[in-house]
């Protein structure tokens, strides 16, 4: 987005006596394990430096809230993974049974682990992380009822977020470079076409139920090859999506569809399955998670490519039930037609009361010439971050 | 909303003309059982039509040897008048500052696993999650979850032992069974003060019957003339050499909360 907000950021200190300052500095080293599959991309070594504070202030009766928090992320290496974004900026207010919030701020739909399928309100910062869950903030004015009935969401989109993607010099990209800077749109108000979006949901004993539908500019962009470099286009799109989730003692299940128009032929896809849970093992503290879940994508070549088009993927998770709330994550993604394979493993901890130290590594398996799989097969990697809360 | 007024006003007036003292529970002629039951459930009548309460909450994490971790947190409590169900309660954590904001909500259930949401302020996610294991350590304390959870006659059953001094005090020995099916405890044996019905100690007997934990409450103070709390609870865990200090301040009664404060939907706009 090219709005010149750095400005702004010489505003913070001046609002910082009012309300409370939170958030956390960290350090970034990324160690690539291979030497790089595309002439231009540099280092195996990638060390980066992240700062979000968090600034709010609640008025006396707590009926408004203001949340300012800024994201800021120096990379040494790729130039286009330096950047600045408003994760949230809003004002929150609250009456009875309503609320109303307008703002750039963050919104999360879904249920599912593996794969965030029907989370769709926000831009994903697929520079920060390949995962799905960074997000830009998304500029909105959100009307909330939360009544007997359930909630009901309504969201007005006014400004549409492109992507960013990896700079010649930058890992984790596809070998043709994305000129993101001008993208194609099918739409004459560009990144001003208004989205809206409407979403409901509510307990029902032990189902947790939603339902959504999303009209305006598609997240996700296809890409179009203009003078030799690929161009992101963005188009309108209608998606309807339903969740579900059903909890008993030990058992988690979980469901997503979408069912989308405007990108090739109207399409369905589904993430679902289950998440099992070992408590007390072997008589400690310790608590294991076993999930399994698979995805399924019925999209058609005119449309932006998934990575989860029919893919199967296991993970457990390992809590420690520690004073440090250390956790850790492994994962198997494995895709049933191209058979290509990946793993994820993440593990965070405490140190003392302010720092915090987390090890994320991914491990991308051969792939299909041609694959999104294939431009990220030397880019197995480990990140540790450091990071001090304040 | 009447219905529900009227409700309250008619449990408050039961409350004090059913309240008995530790000489009618013990001269009835009923099994050391029942006495245990009876004493509890005065207990729980005492401490009735509270309505909905806020406290601060400061733990203080120790291991075996000394070091200290501070996890800070924000409970707000809706008691359900049914005693078929337990209390509605949304915890919020602010301390240690990688999950600030990160917030609980719970519906506690008799026999059954509780209702629980978790919110994750990073990912501005709720998710429900599973609960079958109350035993498992709150926020890795030294208190399970069952430690915490609201307090109900029928989750136990009981037996009077003796009547014993405990401190300047005098108590009731009363030993309890948890009826959960999955409760980390085979027995509790608490001390309870025969004046106001005040739980005073609690020590915990796992699951080989050994003796596991010793919980003492702390400092009481008397609030709207009427309902007793402890302004600390010690958990001393005596397995692991771990010890958790829990300190409640700032204690405010009958603010406001309702029902629908209490759900998922709320969960995305707590502070």
């Amino acid at each position: 987005m090219r709005i010149p907000y750095l400005w702004l950021l010489i505003l913070l200190p001046v609002k910082l006596f009012a309300g409370e300052l939170t958030g956390y500095v960290a350090l970034d080293n990324r160690l690539f394990f291979e030497e790089p599959q595309f002439d231009e991309q540099r280092s195996n070594n990638a060390v980066s430096f992240v700062v979000e504070p968090e600034y709010y202030h609640v008025s006396k009766d707590e009926k408004d809230t203001i949340t300012f928090r800024p994201f800021v992320r120096y990379d040494y290496y790729d130039s286009h993974r330096t950047h600045v974004d408003f994760r949230q900026f809003d004002w929150l207010h609250v009456g009875g049974d309503w609320e109303l919030r307008a703002g750039f701020s963050k919104v999360f739909w879904g249920v599912a682990e593996s794969n965030h399928l029907i989370d769709i309100i926000n831009q994903t910062d697929v520079i920060e992380d390949i995962d799905g869950e960074d997000k830009f903030g998304q500029p909105m004015v959100q009307y909330a009822m939360l009544k007997d009935w359930g909630t009901l969401r309504l969201y007005y989109l006014p400004y549409f977020r492109e992507r960013i993607f990896a700079s010649q010099d930058g890992r984790l990209r596809s070998g043709q470079l994305v000129e993101y800077n001008d993208p194609i749109y099918d739409n004459g108000a560009k990144e001003w076409h208004p989205s809206f979006a409407a979403r409901y949901e509510n307990v029902l004993g032990d189902w947790d139920v939603g339902i959504g539908h999303f009209s305006g500019v598609g997240r996700d962009p296809r890409f179009q090859i203009v003078s030799n470099v690929y161009v992101p286009v963005y188009d309108v799109i209608e998606q309807s999506s339903v969740d579900l989730q059903l909890t008993t003692d030990s058992w988690l299940w979980k469901f997503e569809a979408i069912g989308r128009s405007g990108q090739g032929d109207r399409f369905y896809a589904t993430v679902f399955g289950g998440e099992y849970t070992l408590y007390s093992l072997f008589e400690s503290d310790l608590d294991l998670g076993l999930i399994s879940e698979y995805s399924y994508d019925g999209r058609d070549e005119n449309t932006p490519a998934t990575v989860l088009d029919n893919d199967i993927f296991f993970g457990s998770r390992l809590t420690f039930n520690y004073s440090s709330d250390t956790e850790m994550l492994a994962g198997i993604f494995f895709d049933d037609q191209t058979q290509a394979t990946s793993y994820a493993f993440e593990m965070s901890t405490r140190y003392g009361n302010r720092w915090k130290l987390e090890l994320d590594v991914r491990i991308y398996g051969d792939a299909e010439v041609g694959t999104i799989e294939a431009g990220l097969e030397k880019d197995s990697h480990a990140q540790l971050r450091i990071a001090r809360y304040f | 909303m009447n219905k529900f007024y009227l409700a309250f006003l008619f449990s408050a007036l039961s409350v004090s003309s059913y309240a008995r003292t530790a000489e009618e529970i013990l001269k009835k002629n009923i099994s050391d059982e029942q006495k245990g039951r009876e004493i509890y459930i005065e207990l729980d009548e005492r401490d009735l039509g509270f309505g909905d309460m806020e406290v601060n909450v400061s733990m203080v994490l120790r291991n075996a040897q000394g070091q200290e971790i501070v996890k800070k947190q924000k409970n707000k409590v809706l008691e359900i008048e049914d005693s078929s169900v337990g209390d509605k309660s949304l915890i919020v954590f602010n301390e240690p500052r990688d999950v600030k904001g990160t917030a609980f909500l719970t519906f506690s259930k008799i026999l059954e696993a509780d209702d629980q949401w978790l919110y994750l302020p990073a990912l501005k996610r709720v998710k429900r999650i599973a609960s079958r294991n109350k035993s498992g350590p709150f926020v890795g304390s030294e208190f399970a979850y069952e430690d915490m959870s609201s307090q109900e006659v029928d989750k136990y059953t009981y037996k009077y032992i003796k009547n014993e001094k405990c401190g300047n005090m005098e108590c009731f020995v009363v030993e309890r069974f948890p009826a959960y099916q999955y409760s980390g405890y085979t027995k509790q044996v608490t001390w309870v003060d025969t004046k106001e019905f005040r739980p005073i100690k609690i020590d915990f007997y796992d699951r080989k019957s050994e003796l596991l934990k010793t919980m003492e409450f702390l400092d009481y103070k008397q609030y709207l003339g009427r309902y007793w709390r402890a302004d600390k609870f010690t958990m001393v865990n005596h397995q692991n050499g771990k010890s958790t200090e829990i300190l409640w301040s700032n204690y405010k009664f009958r603010v406001g909360l309702k029902d629908n404060y209490f759900t998922k939907g709320n969960l995305k706009r707590v502070k």
